[in-house]
């Protein structure tokens, strides 16, 4: 296979491939996800504990995985930018912190309304929830540090920094529920498997991996403009026909 | 089942609807967000290219 690789890691040409792949990411994400909401309302049976209510797990779920996976491989980027100077991963670290953000807050709006019905509170002040707000916290700052720095190079170093130190995070919400005696409950998905019923899984699942997409979609669409504005006035830049026209 | 049942979530609507509704409507934001940015950026680039057009 004669692919080039590192010739997609230049901003240049993956301008283009992005362009490309975006499609092919979107449309599979709102079909599954689709599919995962009519298993997860209409195929899952209702829960002989929560009643109805347990059907908030179908969203609260991938979304917490992916608040977390998704700081990861921006921490991932912020630090292959910070050791190779690779100005692409900088921009894709900064692409994924506002859909990581966001992923965190629904993660934490969500869990607010299971909580309230079944704990009888919005919030409470438990390793899991404090960890995860921290992550919120962590994505907001990454954000803001990066947009405070005039020079874009010397805003990847400062930011990279922040993600990789804050990387430590992520253990914490995923083994919170373990080291300390939490209000939450315990995984649904263990690395030893599951209990649920087989529907339940498959909703879960169809709306993690649309999740997992729309985050690869959104991404792309975002590094896009970020391309743009940092390769502004070069001649490529202009010589495009969006740009032309 | 019918479609009233349905909606009503056996008395948890609100937090169920509540909970997706959210979670839509900030999909719905983030594409419509990274659309305008582009847009706009697009818009930017085309201003630059032709003041530095104009100065040279």
């Amino acid at each position: 296979m004669a692919i080039n690789w590192f010739k997609y890691s230049a901003p240049t040409t993956f301008y283009g491939l992005a362009g490309k792949l975006i499609p092919f990411f979107a449309w599979p994400a709102a079909i599954l996800f689709v599919i995962g909401l009519y298993i997860g309302f209409f195929v899952a049976p209702t829960d002989a504990v929560q009643s109805e209510a347990y059907r908030i797990m179908f969203i609260h779920v991938p979304s917490s995985i992916l608040s977390m996976f998704i700081y990861l491989i921006m921490a991932g980027y912020a630090a292959l930018g910070l050791i190779f100077n690779t100005r692409l991963s900088s921009m894709m670290a900064q692409a994924l912190a506002p859909t990581g953000a966001l992923f965190a807050f629904i993660s934490l709006w969500t869990g607010a309304l299971w909580g309230k019905p079944m704990w009888g509170a919005w919030w409470v002040w438990d390793a899991r929830l404090t960890s995860e707000l921290i992550l919120l916290f962590l994505y907001l700052g990454f954000i803001a540090l990066q947009a405070s720095i005039e020079d874009p190079r010397r805003a990847d170093r400062a930011s990279a920094l922040l993600a990789i130190v804050g990387s430590v995070n992520v253990p914490i919400i995923y083994f919170s529920v373990k080291w300390w005696n939490t209000l939450h409950q315990g995984s649904s998905i263990k690395f030893s498997g599951t209990t649920m019923h087989i529907a339940m899984q498959q909703a879960m699942f169809s709306i993690l991996i649309a999740c997992w997409l729309y985050v690869i979609a959104m991404s792309l669409a975002r590094v896009r403009s970020i391309i743009l504005e940092r390769e502004a006035n070069t001649t490529w830049v202009n010589g495009l026909k969006e740009v032309r026209s | 089942m019918n479609w009233s049942e349905f909606f009503a979530m056996n008395g948890y609507a609100f937090y169920v609807w509540g909970s997706y509704g959210v979670a839509v409507a900030v999909f719905a934001v983030e594409i419509l967000m990274v659309r305008h940015r582009r847009k706009q950026t697009l818009r930017n680039l085309r201003l630059m290219r032709d003041e530095m057009g104009e100065s040279a």
